[in-house]
């Protein structure tokens, strides 16, 4: 018994994650009138995610044919509309994860000629599982941000040889380049640097750093670590107080500067690798009475652009806040619109514009524009 | 002769068979260790907190502060633990069900209030009702449906954040009203950390409620043989039930004080692996896991040493990440002590070398 309602559960839980938003068939034609950059749905978690894309597939799939002129030419099967499978993270993630989420649901709608799918999942295999029913289902494009890099190699050979395209974003994987048609990412070694060359900028007479590190081994991390890490190793006074995962976890990152503080040791710098640690360390040096920001005896460095954390900003509590964008949506329309074209993409990496916000120039319009 | 050596012995082998002695043990060599490597760890100070007001700051304020979170699941654990001989590994995700619950009546719909939309007590109430319901669904999988604790709380465990994010519509609201802090951080005027009298007043409760009804009696009775309390006109599965429930109250407050230690949530890394840390602290407090009778102030005391180490580890720049790998060895002893075969021989030990004195 125990068995099958397991068995049960786990049956919900893969048609939960399974493929989502693809009802839009209906919904976004009639909230269109409201406005066109409203989200059909928002609420990823709702019920009624029942995977209908199923019993349109047969008529569709004729106009699968891999070259383009007769893709961008024809506009009998699918009404002009350009099919995508969209394969993510959890948007519950981050408010990163959200952000991208939300971006690629208000990029691929019907109004803007096309018909997505999507499927969200932090599994590798479910993923993958969701790519194979996409490649089944015809799609054109198949964009894809995978949770692994490994594993991926015959899923994109599967979908290459049916004339799919792929287009990766926010993560690459390790297959051959020939495999997909662009990859859009962030730079995050560029991020960390982006940060590290800031705070050089700072002039301090000396540095004393506490690390607080992502998730260890994830790219994030190891882009942000690696900039601090190189000055850290090249520079006299640069020294690091304590350098600790916190796996972007608000209170662990309070803890660990709680730790610093009780052991006595002076420090100038926090350089944490997302707000959320960032405003735990804060927390901690409120509780102590050291007085950060502008002005103030320590730095704040926190990552992602949480709109929270650019007010924080802007009031002058913290020093930097390094961008990592979540926008990756018109990117990718616009290396669909490029292959639709018949053009190519010649460089096959594209890193996503960012920037770094500093107390002192950030306006509000930045936070509106740019916050999370 | 014999005689006086026997009544020598036996103080000492009360000691060391009180439950207390494994986690006092355990509190006296951390202490010791500290103590040689660097007295400072014990140094306390009266300092100003940025709203300039005296708060006690030092490693041991730490420890108490953070232990005491530790310290309320503890006791839930004990009793869920004592009941139904498993455990209840979906605590970390409830803390997230709450603490999204207790932000959602605070904020309403707005995700960044000016003014907060309910009381705070109100929107602790609402949450504390719904880590109960919670803590009931686990309860009747386990007593009703009798799925092993750790499989029927596995259902939690993976969907629990999921229902976290899902209550706040993916948003992570952010609460600037300072009231809130005071339940995480200090009140004012009192210098030592809210937290650790948040979990005095849970321990004087749990102690009332076990010296004036039966619960101890009948959880005791159920862990040990659920048939022969029920023919002794116990209702087993609601005992079960209310154990869980009781956890869920647990999980509530320790809700609370994550939330407001941050003023915000993130669903999805909020309280993790609590549930390793409360289960090791009942552990650790010389509790048998497979259930039975077992000692609330042993597990709190457990709960409070297990902090101890983290900060020790902390102290000495352990990478955090490597934490449960220390974690895993204290485990380790403790399993292998507390393992039958090893208390048989333990004994037999004890046996001859009195047996030699003797003669």
């Amino acid at each position: 018994m125990l068995r099958k309602k397991l068995a049960a559960f786990l049956a919900v839980a893969v048609v939960a994650v399974g493929v989502v938003g693809c009802g839009g068939g209906n919904e976004p034609a009639s909230t269109n009138g409201n406005a066109n950059t409203e989200t059909p749905e928002e609420t990823p978690d709702t019920p009624e995610e029942t995977p209908e894309e199923t019993p349109d597939t047969p008529e569709e799939t004729p106009e699968e044919t891999p070259d383009t002129p007769e893709e961008s030419g024809d506009a009998a099967p699918s009404g002009g509309t350009i099919k995508v499978g969209v394969i993510n993270n959890d948007p519950n993630e981050s408010g990163y994860r959200t952000a991208n989420d939300r971006d690629m649901k208000e990029m691929f709608t019907e109004a803007n000629g096309y018909e997505a799918s999507f499927a969200y999942s932090l599994k590798n295999d479910e993923q993958i599982t969701a790519a194979q029913t996409m490649i089944q289902n015809g799609v054109d494009y198949l964009l894809l941000s995978a949770a692994d890099t490994a594993g991926w190699d015959s899923v994109l050979q599967d979908a290459n040889d049916q004339g799919i395209r792929v287009i990766l974003f926010d993560r690459v994987v390790d297959a051959d380049e020939n495999l997909y048609e662009a990859a859009i990412i962030s730079d995050m070694p560029a991020e960390g640097q982006r940060a590290v060359d800031w705070l050089a900028g700072q002039n301090l007479d000396e540095y004393n750093i506490i690390h607080i590190q992502g998730v260890m081994g994830s790219s994030p991390q190891q882009g942000r670590s690696g900039a601090l890490d190189e000055k850290v190793a090249a520079e006299d006074n640069w020294n690091i107080v304590a350098q600790q995962t916190a796996e972007w976890n608000a209170e662990k990152a309070q803890q660990i500067v709680q730790s610093v503080i009780d052991s006595g040791e002076k420090f100038n710098v926090i350089y944490a690798e997302n707000d959320d640690m960032a405003k735990g360390a804060v927390a901690a040096l409120d509780a102590a009475n050291i007085s950060h920001g502008v002005d103030g005896d320590v730095v704040i460095m926190g990552f992602d652009c949480n709109t929270w954390a650019l007010e924080e900003v802007l009031a002058g509590n913290w020093n930097y806040d390094g961008q990592c964008n979540p926008y990756q949506a018109k990117y990718i329309a616009e290396v669909i619109k490029t292959l639709e074209s018949g053009g190519t993409v010649e460089e096959k990496t594209i890193y996503l514009e960012e920037k770094g916000f500093e107390a002192g120039t950030i306006t509000q319009a930045d936070i509106d524009e740019n916050g999370i | 002769m014999t005689i006086e050596a026997n009544k020598k012995d036996n103080p000492l082998m009360k000691l060391v068979r009180n439950q207390m002695f494994i986690p006092l043990l355990a509190l006296f060599i951390l202490a010791l260790f500290n103590l040689i490597a660097d007295p400072g760890f014990f140094a306390i100070t009266l300092k100003e907190n940025s709203a300039g007001n005296p708060v006690l700051s030092g490693y041991l304020i730490t420890i108490l502060d953070y232990g005491s979170e530790l310290a309320i699941l503890a006791i839930g654990m004990t009793l869920v633990t004592a009941a139904s001989g498993g455990q209840d590994i979906s605590v970390g995700a409830a803390v997230a069900i709450s603490g999204s619950v207790l932000l959602r009546v605070l904020c309403g719909s707005n995700t960044r209030p000016e003014t907060l939309q309910a009381p705070i007590i109100v929107a602790f109430l609402i949450s504390c009702v719904v880590a109960a319901l919670f803590g009931a669904f686990n309860g009747v999988l386990v007593a009703y449906f009798k799925i092993q604790p750790m499989i029927a709380t596995l259902i939690l465990y993976t969907a629990g954040r999921s229902i976290a994010a899902w209550i706040n519509n993916n948003e992570l609201p952010v609460v600037s009203d300072e009231t809130l802090t005071y339940f995480g951080g200090y009140i004012p005027g009192v210098p030592i950390p809210t937290p650790f009298f948040i979990a005095v007043i849970c321990l004087v409760i749990i102690t009332l409620v076990l010296k004036f009804t039966n619960l101890r009696l009948y959880t005791q009775s159920v862990g040990i043989n659920q048939s022969s309390s029920r023919l002794n006109g116990l209702n087993p599965e609601m005992i079960k039930v209310i154990t869980f429930v009781i956890l869920g109250l647990c999980v509530a407050v320790v809700g609370l004080i994550k939330v407001s230690r941050v003023s915000t949530i993130n669903y999805s890394v909020i309280a993790k692996d609590i549930e390793m840390d409360a289960i090791l602290a009942v552990a650790l407090g010389g509790n048998a896991l497979s259930g039975g009778k077992f000692n609330m102030a042993s597990s709190i005391l457990g709960a409070y040493v297990i902090q101890f180490l983290t900060q020790t580890l902390y102290k000495f720049k352990v990478q955090s990440d490597a934490l449960p790998a220390y974690k895993a060895i204290v485990v380790i002893v403790l399993v292998v002590i507390s393992a039958p075969t090893v208390k048989d021989w333990f004994s037999s030990v004890t046996k001859k070398f009195k047996t030699k004195e003797v003669a």
